[in-house]
């Protein structure tokens, strides 16, 4: 009795929270299937209609902006390639970073560390004129190179890898070194293979912050060409409200291709570990 | 002959703490050699530094001749196998005890006959696809001992392999690591803090306190004439009995009893040392205790009592005793083995 109880309370929390996520979504996709004209009237609709076709063909294709340079899967291409410079360099980076903090102990690797940490605390926002002032004196403004680099330096992704690396005995390392591994083939043989799982999550975490950038692109692009998706909701399809629906899903799918092919990883990762 | 040898090699860690101090040791080829001692007696950054995992502050180790002290640890050829075996988790077996060989420059072919040779007399061959984190214990014991075997080196080093087992495996693969080790006649140094592993593996001993060798001798020796006070104490269980006194004219004076020694020590303020086992009940026994607790193991009957002078003392009594708590027994002393060791010194004197 107890036991069916439980699983009942707990199996609801759980549906409740499927609902909480889904419902929204299911509210925008299937509001985009509409014509603009009976959203208008009828507000957003539970029920698919009929102008899929339609209004994604228009809202993909059509040419934006003040200089219609540039298209919603233009804008999306962007954005993909943005975040996923970000995210593999930034998981690159930080890799790097923690493994000279951890392993190669220096008298300064904590100070080292904490200088890094500390940035957390300086997000871009704050530094935004003196990145742009680099950026632009390094001639990067309105290039992907410009998009990405200012961001590809992550501190919390440096405090997950070196809490990680940390965590590995030291005999593994000591164990390797009478196998002959040198530095290089410490890292690239064991920390590599056995962060997969931390690797899988830190890019996905940094992609969904590349991806989300709005300020950064908006300050350093002057040409309509590298606009990105933040920015294209704004500046493209702020008006119609079915254009923004499509362009809200359209948006999702760069992010949940990453997820799913990564998550195939992440969870292999887990099992393997055990 | 000299095979591994360590010339006043000296650990100063930099805090200032001296891990290793001046330590002298010369080990035969294929000899096993074991490092003794209590925990935090240096006996393991010995062998670190034996293994180049730790530098060497001072002296001089040298392999086959060759001085190693600045040689690579992969360059040195020597194999370590670790207290946790250090397996690489991501690798399964096959690849844990080729990655050396891989790292060496070996073709393949010849990894896959090594590897295969060694898996057949560790009987792991049905293993080599499976990850260390699918193994029981002692199975992952025998891929650390393959990883160590497989790359044929000229010394093996353990570094107290056997505590994370448990204690009916523990014995089992102790014998076979010393099967193995004659089988192939490798020099090799096992440290433990465990004395019962020390007797029975080690040809011989080395037995470390405070980063100094106290004795180095084969196990009987080390049980029968310990050389120090310390040694005298770390070997053996039951503990050696100590009662302190002084010798007046080859006679032993404490407060409890007196005993004629059969050798000439001057006279001196000394420590009297007597193992449970070399007592006898006896009617007219020098040592009077009143027993206090009995521990009956079986084979044998452990008996602590006090005497006169408040010492607490052990006696080993075959089979299952008679005796009962609270009663009292005199004790002879077996005037072949006992012991004397200065009170200042900590030095034997006979």
């Amino acid at each position: 009795m107890s036991r069916i109880f439980r699983i009942t309370v707990s199996h609801s929390i759980l549906i409740w929270g499927v609902l909480l996520m889904i419902v929204p979504l299911w509210l925008v996709f299937a509001s985009s299937t509409h014509s603009n004209s009976f959203i208008y009237n009828e507000g957003m609709q539970w029920k698919i209609g009929g102008e899929f076709f339609d209004n994604y063909d228009r809202v993909l294709n059509r040419k934006g902006g003040f200089t219609k340079e540039i298209t919603a899967s233009g804008i999306f291409y962007n954005s993909f390639i943005m975040a996923f410079g970000i995210a593999s360099l930034s998981v690159f980076v930080s890799m790097m970073a923690a493994y000279s903090l951890v392993y190669f102990k220096t008298r300064f690797s904590t100070l080292f560390f904490w200088l890094i940490f500390v940035t957390l605390l300086v997000p871009l926002e704050l530094r935004i004129l003196p990145s742009y002032q680099i950026v632009s004196d390094l001639n990067l403004l309105n290039s992907y190179a410009g998009l990405i680099l200012p961001l590809s330096a992550s501190a919390i992704a440096t405090f997950f890898f070196r809490q990680y690396y940390r965590s590995i005995p030291e005999e593994l390392l000591e164990a390797a070194k009478l196998d002959g591994a040198n530095s290089w083939k410490f890292f690239i043989d064991f920390l590599v293979p056995l962060s997969k799982t931390m690797i899988a999550a830190m890019f996905i975490f940094m992609f969904v912050y590349g991806y989300n950038q709005y300020l950064w692109p908006l300050i350093m692009t002057t040409s309509e060409k590298y606009w990105t998706v933040v920015m294209g909701l704004k500046m493209i399809y702020g008006g119609n409200s079915v254009d923004r629906y499509t362009y809200v899903i359209l948006s999702l799918i760069p992010p949940v291709i990453i997820i799913v092919f990564l998550q195939r990883l992440f969870i292999q990762g887990l099992f393997q570990s055990k | 002959m000299s095979y591994l040898e360590l010339e006043n090699v000296t650990k100063i860690y930099p805090n200032g703490t001296k891990a290793v101090n001046e330590t002298s040791l010369s080990i035969n080829e294929g000899e096993l050699m074991v490092f003794v001692g209590p925990s935090g007696c240096g006996k393991s950054t010995l062998l670190r530094m034996i293994a180049g995992l730790e530098d060497i502050t001072g002296g001089e180790i040298k392999l086959d001749n060759r001085v190693i002290n600045k040689v690579d640890p992969s360059e040195r050829d020597v194999a370590m196998v670790f207290q946790n075996y250090a397996l690489y988790p991501h690798m399964n077996v096959y690849k844990n005890l080729a990655y050396g060989l891989k790292n060496k420059g070996e073709s393949k072919e010849e990894i896959e006959k090594k590897v295969n040779q060694v898996a057949e007399l560790l009987e792991i061959k049905e293993f080599l696809l499976r990850k260390p984190g699918q193994l029981s214990g002692g199975q992952r014991q025998r891929v650390a001992m393959g990883r160590a075997i497989v790359r044929n080196p000229k010394a093996f080093l353990f570094d107290e392999p056997l505590s994370n087992l448990d204690a009916k495996l523990r014995g089992q693969v102790r014998i076979e690591i010393k099967k193995l080790q004659k089988q192939m006649d490798v020099t090799s140094v096992f440290v433990t803090h465990d004395q019962v592993e020390a007797m029975t593996l080690g040809d011989r001993l080395a037995v470390i306190n405070e980063g100094v060798i106290e004795q180095v001798g084969s196990p009987i020796e080390v049980y029968e004439k310990p050389a120090t006070y310390f040694v005298a104490e770390f070997i053996g269980t039951p503990q050696m009995n100590f009662i302190n006194g002084k010798i007046h004219s080859n006679k032993f004076i404490s407060d409890g009893f007196e005993f004629s020694i059969n050798k000439d020590v001057k006279d001196q303020e000394v420590i009297f040392g007597i193992r449970p086992e070399n007592l006898k009940v006896s009617a007219n026994g020098s040592i009077k205790i009143k027993v206090d607790l009995i521990e009956k193991l079986g084979a044998d009957s452990i008996i602590y009592g006090y005497d006169k002078s408040n010492n607490y003392l052990c006696y080993r009594e075959n089979g299952n005793t008679k005796i009962k708590a609270n009663e009292e027994i005199s004790l002879e002393i077996d005037d072949e083995n006992y012991h004397l060791f200065d009170q200042e010194t900590k030095k034997r004197l006979n």
